[in-house]
């Protein structure tokens, strides 16, 4: 087993040599797909989506109402253990800056976090792990709330993918609903294993 | 590339399958009610038909110049810290994640989705090696616990029934017997896997999408079983077959758009994660395999295959399929895509998946990349017939259908002959053990005249112009 790296050499260069033995006639690469679909009121549709997807959305109208409102949310009232990385929201008891193994992460019952954006037509929240030290608090925490700033919702995933840049390390994925499944005869269920619930709050 | 036989044999394991007829139509309507609620995705974007076609000539291009793009992938990926291996074929590829487990002295392993996985009989080949892998997606789960294959490449364990997983839950993790509610059972199985992830030393994912501009791959679950497989550790290994490359960043939109829908009928999946380099203090590991892919890529007639994003699309709405269960394809990825993958690898072992077909196309019509399947699935049978690989009764019958058609008055006598009989002789002159068209099914009551008869009848009422 240790001479698996010559061995990597060369099934590398056997790969690429037996791909290149070929000469395929060229096909030209289309310039980026840009007529997705736009929506009159890009919020309504994705409260719809994210409805028929499982989770629950949230306006709030002034700044000063966004904590307030949260505390009286079913999920946030119930939880006891809770991560909190949006600026200017305290609902945070644990620190994730603080736990070193995330393992240590699976008692969280709440995790609110910001999300960068919304888009229209999926539902989908794009959410980074940069303000948050152990990515696993977005799966193995019972409940989610993503905070999104209201500008930030585009209609489709072209849009989406205009805001991104992936210019270093990095991990980011889009969020869509509460963790699910349907391979028990293609009954959903909610809670598979990540996030029993998905809250989204698009707040100004 | 051979593999080792026997020789599947579609025909006797789809009678198998039908044998029990409540059961088929049970299992034909679940997979019937997956391809309406793609539809109606489908449908809903009016963009859909431009999409389809943005996929394909992206992915054509992508396969012109496969080479290229691997390398830059290999380089950026290396820029962000992954690590990049190469694997020729499944021998290979088992000895990378091996090795790479053995340095991190990992024991046990959570592992997502990843057909290139089956395909490579990871799970087997590890366990032989000491090492305990547990697949974390429900439906993977179940048809582990099973010990059986998956039957369909996104939904694992279609052809189970709630029963079925309520008794084998009740075996393996004492839920209460006889119950059969999906949520309870799910509940079940989220409290024992949340034990294999928090256990786990290491994480195994597949990877639907690489990304060359970047390095980047991206994973796509509903359920967050990759996420937390991967998350909660310092190791993650991504198997990644080299057909899943795309140029740039951009086009994760096309495709991201096409796979939820094509799937499954959901907008997209819940979790589409991109991973530009490892965890923090972490390592990540990408394994490229080949096994196969390069040569598919050398034929003009069988290349678009390539295209496969492994949607299940084209399962989901074959006739055939739905009929005769994803287990009659005896291989990783049965329906339509698997009879022409498969061949590729092995022709003669897999040399009546070509035929388990009825050429209606409906799976190219669906194919969210635009890949020519019943045309590949039709070329397939000549290759076939060529090689002389056919079995005996279809070389017969084949050899009589053309002695038959290629004699216009044999032909009419044959039919008048079949019409009176299907009216006049008793039923075992047609359903008999020598006529498997007669299996199964109630042949039609055959109309009074043949086709030539009416169309001269309707020419002498109307005489055609011109």
């Amino acid at each position: 087993m240790s001479a698996s790296l010559p061995a990597d050499k060369n099934a590398r260069q056997s790969i690429l040599e037996r791909i290149r033995s070929r000469e395929l006639p060229p096909r030209e690469l289309p310039p980026l797909f840009d007529e997705g679909i736009r929506y009159a009121d890009r919020w309504a549709q994705f409260q719809e989506v994210l409805s028929s997807v499982g989770g629950q959305f949230l306006s709030v109208a002034d700044r000063d109402g966004v904590a307030a409102t949260l505390a009286k949310l079913p999920v946030v009232e119930s939880s006891r253990c809770r991560a909190c990385t949006v600026p200017d929201l305290h609902f945070g008891n644990l620190d994730l800056n603080a736990v070193d193994d995330p393992r240590d992460l699976a008692g969280l019952d709440l995790a609110i976090f910001p999300g960068q954006f919304a888009v229209s037509e999926n539902g989908a929240v794009w959410v980074t792990d940069e303000s948050i030290r152990h990515r696993a608090a977005l799966f193995i925490a019972q409940h989610l709330l993503l905070v999104v700033r209201q500008p930030d919702c585009v209609d489709n995933m072209h849009q989406a993918y205009q805001r991104l840049a992936f210019g270093e390390r990095g991990y980011g994925l889009f969020i869509s609903g509460p963790s699910k499944t349907a391979d028990i005869e293609q009954s959903l269920v909610i809670g598979a294993h990540g996030p029993r619930s998905l809250t989204v709050v698009a707040v100004p | 590339m051979t593999e080792s036989l026997p020789i599947i044999d579609h025909p006797a394991a789809a009678a198998r399958f039908v044998d029990d007829g409540a059961r088929t139509g049970w299992h034909d309507q679940a997979l019937w009610f997956v391809r309406v609620k793609r539809d109606r995705q489908a449908h809903g974007l009016p963009e859909w038909e431009a999409l389809r076609e943005q996929a394909a000539a992206i992915k054509s291009h992508t396969i012109s110049r496969l080479a290229d793009y691997l390398e830059q992938f290999e380089r950026e990926a290396t820029r962000r810290g992954a690590v990049v291996h190469w694997a020729r074929d499944a021998e290979q590829h088992n000895a990378i994640v091996l090795e790479i487990l053995r340095r991190h002295g990992a024991r046990k392993v959570a592992k997502s989705k990843s057909m290139l996985t089956e395909e490579c009989h990871l799970n087997p080949f590890l366990q032989r090696h000491g090492i305990e892998v547990v697949d974390t997606d429900l439906g993977e789960w179940i048809v582990q616990l099973r010990n059986e294959p998956p039957s369909h490449i996104v939904l694992p364990a279609i052809h189970i029934k709630k029963e079925e997983v309520g008794e084998l839950f009740h075996r393996v993790l004492g839920t209460e017997a006889g119950a059969t509610d999906p949520k309870y059972l799910v509940e079940a199985a989220r409290t024992r896997l949340r034990e294999v992830f928090l256990a786990a030393d290491a994480g195994i994912t597949g990877v639907n999408f690489g990304v060359a501009e970047s390095g980047g791959i991206v994973v796509c679950t509903n359920e967050g079983n990759a996420d937390l497989g991967v998350s909660l550790g310092k190791l993650h290994i991504a198997c990644m077959g080299i057909e899943k490359l795309i140029p740039r960043c951009g086009d994760l939109g096309v495709f991201l758009r096409l796979l939820g829908r094509s799937a499954t009928g959901q907008p997209i999946t819940s979790y589409s994660s991109h991973f530009h380099g490892p965890i923090r203090d972490g390592e990540l590991h990408i394994v490229l395999l080949d096994n196969g892919r390069s040569e598919i890529l050398a034929s003009d007639d069988f290349r678009r295959a390539l295209h496969c994003i492994r949607c299940g699309a084209c399962m989901n709405t074959c006739p055939v399929y739905r009929r005769s269960g994803g287990h009659s394809y005896g291989a990783t990825v049965p329906g339509p895509i698997g009879s022409i993958l498969n061949p590729a690898r092995d022709a003669e072992k897999y040399s009546t998946l070509p035929f388990a077909c009825s050429l209606c196309a409906s799976c190219s019509d669906v194919c969210p990349v635009g890949i020519n399947l019943h045309e590949q699935l039709l070329i397939w049978r000549e290759r076939i017939a060529a090689r002389g690989i056919l079995s005996g009764t279809k070389r017969l019958a084949m050899k009589f259908a053309s002695h038959l058609l290629r004699r216009p008055a044999l032909f009419a006598f044959a039919g008048a002959l079949a019409r009176w009989g299907l009216r006049h002789l008793p039923r075992f002159a047609f359903y008999h053990a020598l006529n498997p068209w007669g299996r199964q099914r109630e042949l039609p009551i055959p109309p009074r005249r043949s086709f030539r008869q009416e169309y001269r009848k309707r020419h002498e009422r109307q005489p055609p112009r011109g």
